[in-house]
């Protein structure tokens, strides 16, 4: 018996990866017919709100709540000291130095608030209605503290965000990186340097962002079962389900957490949130389903927040414009908490600061910092775009000192093709890529030279509207991560990854993936790999995940990690299933194991025309009337993959923008990519990653910041005033790839997710400050608004000047205002 | 986002709108496309205990032709005022105005009355009628009372508009044959104006002959230019007569500083957009 479509042979098949495949998923997801977790309802479901602080830093000292308890339908009001002994912290997974000071983290604020939008108090009721109700009827009484909003002002340790710990630095990270070949460590490059070289100071600022995603948070919790369920809107259901166990002491059998379909994340939800430990810890006090979902507004104040960085980048280099060293100094801003993974955000940067360039000393030296502003962690390239950011900018920056062009001087000191496997300053094996032929396509692609003298003619012309190009040649560390890396870097966790096949008995095919999508197409990829791994229809594969009685093991989606390391784990699974179907299919077909091939879903007996079919095979496995002795009745298979190494994609951006040096505007007149992310699945998959990569970094170099006035409210509390563009205000992107397959897994990729992000940002910076160069300017701050660019032409510019003293953190401005063009030090090379 | 608990109206006459509104006091208010007012409800800024909605009122919905005039409902949405042949012919600033309103969606839902009802300094429709001298119409428990663009706007969200009257019409005197612009500033599409500048031109051999120019969020409601207006009547529609003529538009006023620029900035925008909108209106 078989119930699946027999593929005639002889023909070439049509191979499934690689085609621009719709998403299958798609369908449920933009015609509103998923289920989001808001629009779940359970018996008995009670509905939650939360009372938030609007100050930044008080004391509080007291909570009346007996008016809001008499609310109609207002069934509970939780306080912090309610559950001050039951909540534990939230945790932090990411001691980043032994020495980290790592304060609690309660999920209620018991006796202090430390940022504007802290919940102080929850409210249940019957209805959301009566619950939002109730919510102004508790009455808090604050004492105000002093507020610290900066890193450096908070480093000065004269208000303390947590007196207990003494301090406002969380960690002082220092690594210091030197190849074999390194002459002497950072500071002696950089000393030599200032005899016989050149040494190039800069000073950079990494807003702060806000993920934005599409979907609020929302999240229900039904504790009336024998396991406690939790359906949250969140990127990570397995590390959550490990976390709630570990901090509230729930058995980790008892809990089973469910992320359905879920609205886009970007790293936003790669958190675990004092609104999941209240709705659990409300839920199992009452007994009762209680539901929470945030509004934009509270998402906005409350949700981590992303990037905010303070950076000196210091530069050494030969007259010749040969790199010779780096060294990165960050202040990187928690807010008031470390958040799941705290400081590990801005270390990631560790290892990117040196980008895509050879040289032998560097240095990385990060400190992270409380202040009275929402807690951050990871947005969309975490760590990474503040890197190729700083790097990539201050290259540019260089490249105009010397009087060379931005991509010669890259070509200069970038790895050449022919060098890889290499192993870059930072220690990190990059597997493979090629940078010339990535830059090459794209400067054709742009028309480069064209361009160039198009700025020519508007600078001699003297034109009101000035052309300016911007470069930006990355490559970042993805698909996190090697357990034992991860392990040397003091995470608390591993990053393998997951995955089962069942094979079912009419032939049709279930995989099971650990990495739990957010919007990315996973069931349409993993489909694709497995249709032509096993011989079976893309449409005869269904992809299951993110809940955890389906899903049981799994590290989930951030970093770019899914397919480089999830949909490795799928491959291998699918390798088991054959190799178990090829012992049944020996049985079947009456030979031996070794000479049985298996193609396009046939097991064949090499050198005959006696074949079976993969359905035939599951069937047979299925009824197990005649199984060969000791072969159990299953061809299922679970596969746990540990990659070796990260994934390094790479690519060249070049960015054209026209500046109206009359009111400051900036419009991107054409934007040209060319990504190498080794091969590919789903080209149409990639198109839509790059397309939303580059739209958030094109957004965080013009438009998003997220601003607090002096008292610590969130002046962009809404997205009428946290700007996050649309379609009419973007370029149309052209995009491109080379394709350098990984040398490092079996499907050749690269990951992709996070790309775009990293790598558009400094284009496009880059392309603003290049058009403003006849005006003396040398950085306009994030974001370039209009504004900001006005004042950069009125000689009234707010960027960070070149320096030369060494570096002290309290030192460090961020109101530099000297307008003048970097001297000294930053010039004399003999090939200008 | 759930606004507080409020006794809903849906009238279908003025009259009868007018009688609700009495009845509810300072308690009620008018919604109208509700693209100002839901927000605010649904933030717990505004808490009306009263909302009469006025969108079942056919008679307040349309634009017509009134011989010196054009009539605009207050009800009619920012789309059909864009679309309108008759405005387009007759109050073409307006036109282009209605057209940079917030995005499609907000176009449709949104009322010509309504918009300019909430006062919105920075909103996008006061400054072309302030322009074109257009006349407010208004009906109260006393009768109907017609109230100048000029003296409607009081303040930031503040009008001439009585709590128990209802804006009914706008009455645009024509401008047939003149120019018109919206010069728009704006960051991201669907932002509110940074600044913006609705200019109506009348020009015949490469000069102006009259100009009328009004500025949006320069100051607490939208501000006519008359001394510009002035200054342009006669000058040749160059860009560099036209710099000169316009150089001092913002003298005088009191624009805001927030996150989208300081007062300064937008002081020297609003000479660059009204050269821009000048220019443009008056076909150079």
């Amino acid at each position: 018996m078989t119930a699946v479509d027999e593929r005639t042979t002889g023909e070439t098949p049509q191979l499934e990866v690689g085609a621009a495949r719709h998403r299958k998923e798609d369908q449920r997801l933009i015609t509103g017919r998923t289920r989001w977790t808001d629009n779940m309802s359970l018996p008995g479901m009670l509905h939650m709100a939360m009372v938030r602080s609007p100050f930044a830093h008080a004391r509080i000292s007291s909570v009346d709540v007996d008016e809001a308890k008499r609310s109609p339908g207002v069934v509970a009001v939780i306080t912090g000291s309610d559950l001050a002994d039951v909540q534990g912290t939230l945790p932090n997974v990411w001691t980043i130095t032994p020495e980290q000071k790592t304060p609690a983290h309660p999920s209620i604020a018991v006796d202090t608030v430390r940022f504007a939008g802290e919940i102080v108090a929850c409210v249940v009721a019957r209805t959301p209605a009566a619950a939002r109700d109730a919510v102004e009827l508790v009455d808090v009484d604050y004492d105000e503290l002093p507020v610290v909003l900066d890193t450096v002002e908070a480093l000065k340790d004269e208000t303390l965000i947590h007196p207990d710990i003494g301090t406002n630095q969380s960690a002082h990270l220092v690594m210091d990186h030197q190849t074999e070949s390194s002459v002497g460590d950072v500071d002696a490059v950089i000393e030599a340097a200032r005899t016989d070289g050149i040494v190039f100071e800069r000073r950079y600022e990494q807003q702060r962002l806000i993920p934005s995603f599409m979907e609020p948070r929302s999240m229900i919790c039904d504790p009336t079962g024998e396991q406690t369920v939790l359906w949250s809107s969140t990127q990570i259901p397995h590390i959550l389900r490990v976390l709630l166990a570990m901090s509230l002491g729930i058995p980790e059998s008892k809990l089973r957490v469910i992320a359905p379909d879920v609205g886009g994340g970007f790293g936003g939800k790669l958190q675990v949130t004092p609104e999941e430990f209240i709705t659990v810890l409300v839920a199992r006090r009452l007994g009762k389903p209680c539901k929470y979902t945030e509004t934009r507004s509270e998402s906005l104040m409350a949700a981590h927040h992303g990037r905010a960085q303070h950076q000196k980048i210091t530069l050494a280099a030969r007259k010749d414009g040969t790199v010779t060293g780096l060294k990165a100094e960050l202040i990187a801003d928690m807010g008031a908490y470390l958040s799941l993974l705290g400081g590990g955000t801005p270390k990631l940067g560790a290892f990117m600061f040196n980008g895509i360039y050879k040289f032998d000393a560097y240095r990385f030296d990060l400190r992270t910092v409380f202040t009275n502003t929402a807690w951050t962690d990871a947005y969309r390239g975490a760590g990474r775009p503040e890197a190729t950011f700083a790097i990539e900018r201050i290259m540019d920056d260089f490249a105009h000192e010397l009087g060379m062009d931005p991509l010669e001087l890259r070509a200069k000191n970038w790895i050449t093709h022919e060098e890889f496997p290499f192993t870059s300053v930072a220690g990190l094996e990059y597997d493979s890529g090629n940078y010339e032929a990535a830059t090459a396509k794209a400067k054709e692609l742009f028309g480069y030279d064209e361009l160039r003298r198009e700025q020519e003619r508007r600078r001699a012309d003297n034109d009101q509207v000035q052309l300016g190009i911007g470069v930006s040649t990355f490559t970042e560390m993805c698909g996190l991560a090697p357990s034992r890396t991860l392990g040397a870097l003091a995470y608390a966790a591993g990053g393998w990854e997951h995955a089962s096949i069942r094979m079912l008995p009419t032939g049709t095919v279930e995989v099971v993936t650990g990495v739990t999508p957010h919007g990315q197409g996973h069931e349409t990829a993993w489909s694709q790999i497995v249709a032509d791994r096993l011989g079976v229809p893309f449409e005869n594969v269904e992809v299951l995940h993110g809940d955890t009685q389906i899903a049981h093991k799994g590290l989930d989606t951030y970093g770019s990690r899914s397919l480089v390391v999830g949909g490795i784990a799928v491959v291998k699974a699918v390798e088991k299933v054959i190799e178990k179907a090829t012992v049944v299919a020996a049985h079947m077909l009456e030979a031996s194991p070794g000479d049985i091939e298996f193609a396009e879903g046939r097991f064949s007996v090499r050198g005959t025309d006696q074949s079976k079919t993969l359905a035939e095979v599951a069937w047979a496995a299925f009824d197990a009337h005649d199984l060969p002795d000791g072969v159990e009745p299953s061809l299922d298979a679970d596969a746990a993959f540990d990659p070796d190494t990260f994934s390094y994609p790479h690519g060249t951006h070049l960015c054209a923008v026209d500046v109206d040096t009359e009111t400051g505007e900036v419009t991107i007149a054409k934007y040209v990519c060319v990504d190498d992310i080794g091969k590919v699945i789903n080209p149409m998959i990639v198109e839509g990653q790059v397309h939303g990569g580059l739209v958030q970094g094109i957004s965080q170099a013009l438009f998003e910041e997220a601003v607090y006035d002096e008292s610590g409210t969130l002046v962009t509390g809404s997205f009428v005033d946290y700007l996050v563009p649309s379609a009419p205000d973007l370029p149309h992107l052209t995009t491109d790839r080379t394709e350098t397959p990984a040398t490092t897994n079996e499907l050749g990729v690269k990951g992709v997710g996070e790309a775009g992000t990293i790598a558009s940002t400094p284009a496009v910076v880059n392309a603003v400050v290049d058009a403003l160069r006849p005006w003396g300017v040398d950085d306009v701050p994030m974001p370039c608004s209009p504004h900001r660019v006005w004042q950069a032409v009125q000689g009234r510019s707010v960027g960070e000047r070149t320096v030369t003293q060494p570096v002290n953190p309290e030192t460090m401005q961020t109101d530099g205002s000297s307008g003048q063009l970097p001297t000294g030090d930053a010039t004399g090379g003999d090939d200008r | 986002m759930i606004p507080t608990e409020f006794d809903y109206h849906a009238p279908e006459s003025v009259d009868e709108a007018l009688r609700l509104l009495a009845g509810a006091g300072d308690e009620a208010k008018l919604l109208a496309g509700g693209q100002s007012l839901l927000p605010v409800m649904r933030l717990r800024m505004a808490a009306p205990e009263v909302v009469i909605d006025l969108g079942r009122i056919e008679a307040l919905r349309g634009v017509r032709d009134d011989g010196e005039s054009i009539v605009i409902g207050a009800m009619t949405p920012h789309f059909e005022v864009v679309e309108s042949a008759l405005v387009h012919e007759h109050a073409l600033v307006l036109s282009e105005a209605a057209a940079t309103v917030a995005d499609p969606q907000v176009r449709h839902r949104g009322t010509f009355g309504g918009a300019l009802a909430h006062a919105d300094p920075a909103g996008d429709m006061p400054a072309p009628v302030l322009a074109l001298g257009g006349e407010l119409v208004i009906q109260g428990p006393g009768g109907q009372r017609t109230v100048a663009a000029a003296d409607f706007f009081e303040d930031y969200f503040t009008t001439a508009l009585g709590e128990d009257e209802i804006l009914t019409e706008i009455r645009i005197p024509k401008h047939t044959g003149w120019g018109g612009h919206y010069e728009k500033f704006t960051r991201v599409a669907q932002q509110w104006s940074i600044v913006a500048v609705a200019a109506a031109v009348r020009a015949e051999g490469g000069s102006i002959t009259e100009a009328r120019v009004a500025l949006t969020n320069m100051g607490s409601v939208p501000i006519r230019a008359t001394a510009v207006e002035q200054a342009l009547a006669g000058t040749p529609a160059d860009a560099d007569s036209v710099r000169a003529a316009v150089a001092a538009v913002a003298e005088g006023t009191s624009p805001p500083s927030d996150i989208n620029g300081d007062a300064d900035y937008r002081r020297h925008l609003a000479a660059v957009l009204t050269r821009r909108a000048v220019l443009a209106a008056s076909g150079a």
